[in-house]
């Protein structure tokens, strides 16, 4: 399986997520932001950091890059696009995902290990996880999502919430939502679900040595429903 | 053009005497930009003229030492052709007079030092002062300070993976800001600042040259009074999103052979980093100053020689390189710009507009700077008191912990660090808030783990004693998550040089800092002074902070300090006397100020630390935790609120009184914790190496208790704790 790896100036994710795809059998390759092709791929993955800074709104330049009109044409003809942290506000601000993502309620950037609860199992990205709360982590500043009330009820009703936060039992109540996020949402999907954006770092979970070993859990099922 | 005369000298920072030595150096009045030089060449912060004499004393060498003082960073094997590249540095003046951007510019400082040297950045520490909680300025200080590491770090990617943060009333108008950075590189493939041949290409590449930050070394050169809301100006502003780029386009050209010498623009800008790289080769340098790039419009050769613009460095290049490594910073979207060339004149040459602004020979402002042998005076031992049993009569063993780990010093710094991002990268496997962080080399079964320490309190009651107990601090740390110690870097914060007594503080700190480091083969390899922290008379407690390495050759055996499993024995290594002069539980309890710190025994703090690593290697014990600032009970705590385990207490050798005994900060201890079924085999190893060990207790339930005299549950200690420092911030 192939998979490529979008690196934007100020990625800083782009190589852990490069270690985890490969430790799990992906043949993976780095794409430069100024590129205008993307090598033959199964899967698409953009990185979290500080794209082109993000002084402006977080993605919003990446969102306007020149590789990126290949990732919206691979995506729409159905091809897995996968967004982590910032990789997610870029695809927000592509238009290819629902919803924004803004400040964090208490103004800080938080860094932490979080629960998150799957919210749909119908799609490549979580079909054959077994477990339904995933212990994962978040570095962010910008990860409160929020979108209006009819974006919200659409989404809800299409079985677009991926993931949200909770507790390790999977409540996923105001106590357990770190950063303000609406109905405590940690990632969604588009309408077809080929599309993935979500705010915790499965790259960062991938052995029992770190913070913990869920996102294992992710990278394996993906190369499995591939 | 301003005519340059005395008084504009000492508008400068320059002593009347020290521009006389300039005009005699010169033989005739400088112009202002050479004025501009020489100031920035001749302060405090960049010349350190006040402390070179008692620096050369710093224990240096070792075996593991690649490269000492005197480089960007220090550089320590770690075998396999893996090399560390370390340092910590000060911006305190900078931080006080706008904490983000003063400490975030730190942070950048410090990669900069690190990646200038060929090392990808891998690892950011920090160690944070501040005034009295209660000090109005004080909560700002915090957030803007923390922000701004944060905000830096965090962007760059480099995991911030340990940290200290003290409180005291003597930072109240100078908080310290001490950054440091680890970074990883292959040892045949380090880069250094020293120029080598005749007409090569001086290239400037980064961000463009500002306003920002003209003197920048010279206000951290001076005392702090009413008109330091002026000073505002004179603080860099940092963009990491630039240094970034720089950092990968460096490494990019660095995986070539086109780089002669490299140095970035820290303190002093394109002024020390030209005349050092020239003045190491023994060269000189000719910089046509029109074609550096700026930011602004009508910028002087003196404001260009003299901003401190950050995310720039300077780079000798092969002739003919030129266009290879142009292509790199294109790609990265950096300036690049011929600016110069090296020479034989030995002179520092600069050009305005194709006219001569500018000639200096370098020997004049690097080696003929002023040194001084300042005056000092020795602090004597005070007299130690003599605590009796009425003191401790209406006192609760409980209600003592409660108000410790309540304490600004001990409590619980999560809401810092969560803002922290300490595991991009992906190596992280301990988090802050243990005993050091430890990252794997990327790659490898190696790990390295780091940690800063300081301990103002003991160093103000004697400065010798001091040094030499922040040393072993560092050191009890790298043991405690079995990791071999290497090597230290120092950032020697103090007050005014000028004081007796002020410098008296800096040179038995580092007598002190000198005697332990060489008995445990822990060499400074790095570091810098920071003097002048004092504000209207007022100076700092003074404030050695110690930056240690240490290495696990298979990191898969590293410990933590969470207590494990209930059955398991604890045990106290080193010997309790009970030494409660300066101890948290002195200060905090009985509110006595007075005292000499507990006495630094180098032999028992080698032996014990050997021991304990030894006990590690041979997978022997579950967890480790050294005992410092408030003793016994309040590390067992902390274990035990990390580990959410109970301990029951044996009782103690009558001996001691137990107020003693608990809270007494005797040096060179830990809490290990062991497995029934190894007991037997520690016992042995202990008392072959004639180490002395109490049995402390048994993990169980939870509770800690100790007979009558105490019944507290993990819950009741975790409220104090864990929750001061975020109500003290959201308050």
């Amino acid at each position: 399986m192939k998979s490529s790896v979008i690196i934007f100036p100020g990625s800083n994710c782009d190589r852990d997520m490069d270690v985890a795809l490969k430790k799990f059998g992906f043949e993976n390759q780095m794409v430069w932001h100024n590129d205008e092709e993307i090598p033959k791929s199964d899967l698409i993955v953009l990185p979290g950091g500080f794209s082109y800074g993000d002084y402006l709104r977080c993605g919003s330049i990446a969102g306007k890059s020149r590789i990126i009109k290949s990732v919206i044409n691979f995506a729409n003809s159905g091809g897995l696009v996968l967004g982590i942290c910032n990789g997610f506000q870029i695809l927000t601000e592509t238009g290819l995902l629902p919803g924004i993502l803004q400040q964090n309620k208490y103004l800080n950037f938080i860094c932490k290990n979080v629960f998150v609860k799957i919210k749909n199992k119908e799609n490549k990205f979580f079909k054959d996880i077994k477990k339904e709360v995933l212990e994962l982590h978040i570095a962010h500043n910008e990860g409160n999502y929020f979108c209006s009330n009819d974006e919200l009820k659409s989404i809800e009703d299409n079985g677009q919430i991926a993931v949200t936060y909770c507790d390790n039992k999977g409540n996923d109540n105001e106590e357990n939502n770190p950063n303000g996020a609406l109905k405590n949402i940690a990632g969604v999907f588009n309408k077809n679900k080929n599309i993935l954006g979500m705010m915790p770092h499965p790259e960062r979970m991938i052995d029992q040595y770190l913070s913990g070993e869920d996102g294992s859990l992710f990278f394996e099922n993906l190369i499995g429903s591939l | 053009m301003i005519e340059v005369n005395e008084k504009i000298a000492i508008e400068h920072g320059l002593k009347k005497d020290e521009y006389k030595k300039i005009c005699d150096l010169l033989k005739r009045t400088p112009n202002i930009t050479e004025l501009g030089v020489f100031s920035a060449m001749w302060n405090e912060h960049c010349s350190y003229k006040s402390s070179r004499k008692h620096l050369k004393k710093l224990h240096t060498k070792g075996k593991q030492v690649i490269q000492g003082p005197g480089e960007n960073a220090g550089v320590v094997d770690i075998d396999d052709n893996d090399a560390i590249v370390f340092k910590i540095e000060s911006h305190n003046h900078p931080s006080f007079i706008e904490p983000y951007q003063g400490a975030a510019t730190g942070v950048g400082g410090i990669m900069r030092d690190v990646f200038t040297m060929g090392a990808r950045p891998i690892a950011n520490l920090n160690s944070i002062h501040f005034g009295s909680p209660d000090h109005e300025k004080t909560r700002n200080l915090l957030r803007g300070v923390v922000k701004g590491i944060g905000g830096y770090g965090n962007c760059i990617g480099v995991p911030t993976i340990a940290g200290q943060t003290c409180f005291d009333e003597s930072y109240n108008g100078n908080i310290l800001v001490n950054a440091m950075t680890l970074g990883l590189v292959n040892k045949n493939k380090i880069f250094y600042s020293k120029a080598a041949g005749v007409n090569k290409p001086v290239i400037y590449v980064g961000s463009k040259t500002g306003r920002d930050g003209i003197h920048g070394a010279s206000m951290a050169s001076a005392i702090f009074d009413d008109k330091i809301e002026e000073k505002k100006p004179t603080v860099q502003v940092g963009d990491p999103f630039t240094e970034k780029l720089l950092l990968e386009a460096c490494l990019e050209l660095m995986a070539g052979k086109s780089i002669i010498s490299i140095q970035d623009m820290g303190a002093a800008g394109l002024t020390s980093s030209s005349i050092e790289m020239a003045s190491k080769g023994d060269l000189g340098i000719e910089i046509d100053l029109t074609k550096v790039p700026c930011r602004e419009e009508n910028m002087t050769p003196y404001e260009i020689m003299l901003s401190e613009s950050q995310e720039r460095m300077l780079i000798v290049l092969e002739e003919g390189k030129e266009n290879e490594a142009k292509k790199i910073f294109d790609k990265w979207n950096l300036d690049f710009a011929v600016i110069g060339k090296t020479t034989d004149s030995k002179n520092i040459e600069l050009f305005f507009k194709k006219k001569k602004v500018a000639e200096i020979p370098i020997d004049f402002l690097a080696e003929n700077a002023p040194m001084y042998d300042r005056k000092w005076i020795k602090s004597e031992l005070p007299k130690e008191s003599s605590f009796s049993k009425d003191q401790f009569k209406s006192l609760k063993l409980g209600e003592c912990l409660k108000k410790i780990l309540n304490d600004p010093n001990i409590s619980d710094k999560e809401w810092i660090w969560n803002q922290y991002d300490h595991t991009v990268m992906g190596d992280t496997i301990q988090k802050p808030g243990g005993d050091a962080g430890v990252v794997r080399v990327h790659g490898t079964d190696k790990a390295v783990a780091a940690a800063v320490d300081s301990s103002a309190t003991y160093c103000n009651a004697h400065p010798l004693t001091g040094g030499k107990q922040v040393v072993c601090e560092s050191w009890r740390n790298m043991i405690s998550v079995g990791a071999k110690p290497i090597a230290i870097t120092n950032c020697l914060n103090f007050g005014n040089p000028e004081k007796e007594k002020n410098m008296g503080e800096f040179v038995e700190c580092v007598e002190g800092i000198s005697e332990a480091s060489k008995y445990l083969n822990y060499p400074v390899v790095s570091g810098n002074v920071s003097f002048y922290n004092e504000t209207k008379d007022k100076g700092i407690k003074p404030t050695p902070s110690i930056g240690g390495i240490g290495l696990l050759a298979d990191y898969k055996k590293m410990i933590t300090m969470e207590l494990k499993n209930n059955g398991n024995y604890l045990f106290v290594i080193g010997k309790t006397d009970g030494h409660l002069d300066q101890s948290v539980f002195a200060i905090n309890i009985l509110s006595k100020f007075e005292g000499p710190p507990p006495e630094v025994n180098l032999f028992n703090e080698k032996q014990n630390g050997l021991v304990i690593l030894n006990l590690i290697d041979n997978n022997l014990i579950e967890t480790c935790h050294d005992v410092s600032l408030g003793g016994i009970l309040t590390a067992l705590s902390k274990m035990s609120i990390k580990g959410n385990k109970g301990v029951n207490i044996f009782p103690i050798n009558g001996l001691v009184n137990k107020f003693q005994y608990f809270f007494g900060e005797d040096q060179g201890r830990y809490i290990i914790e062991i497995k029934q079924e190894n007991l037997e085999n520690v016992e042995k190893i202990l008392k072959k190496a004639s180490i002395h060990f109490d049995k402390l207790g048994l993990v169980e339930g939870n509770k800690i208790s100790y007979g009558n005299d105490l019944k507290i549950s993990i819950d009741d200690i975790k409220q104090g704790y864990k929750k001061w420092l975020m109500e003290y911030m959201v308050s």
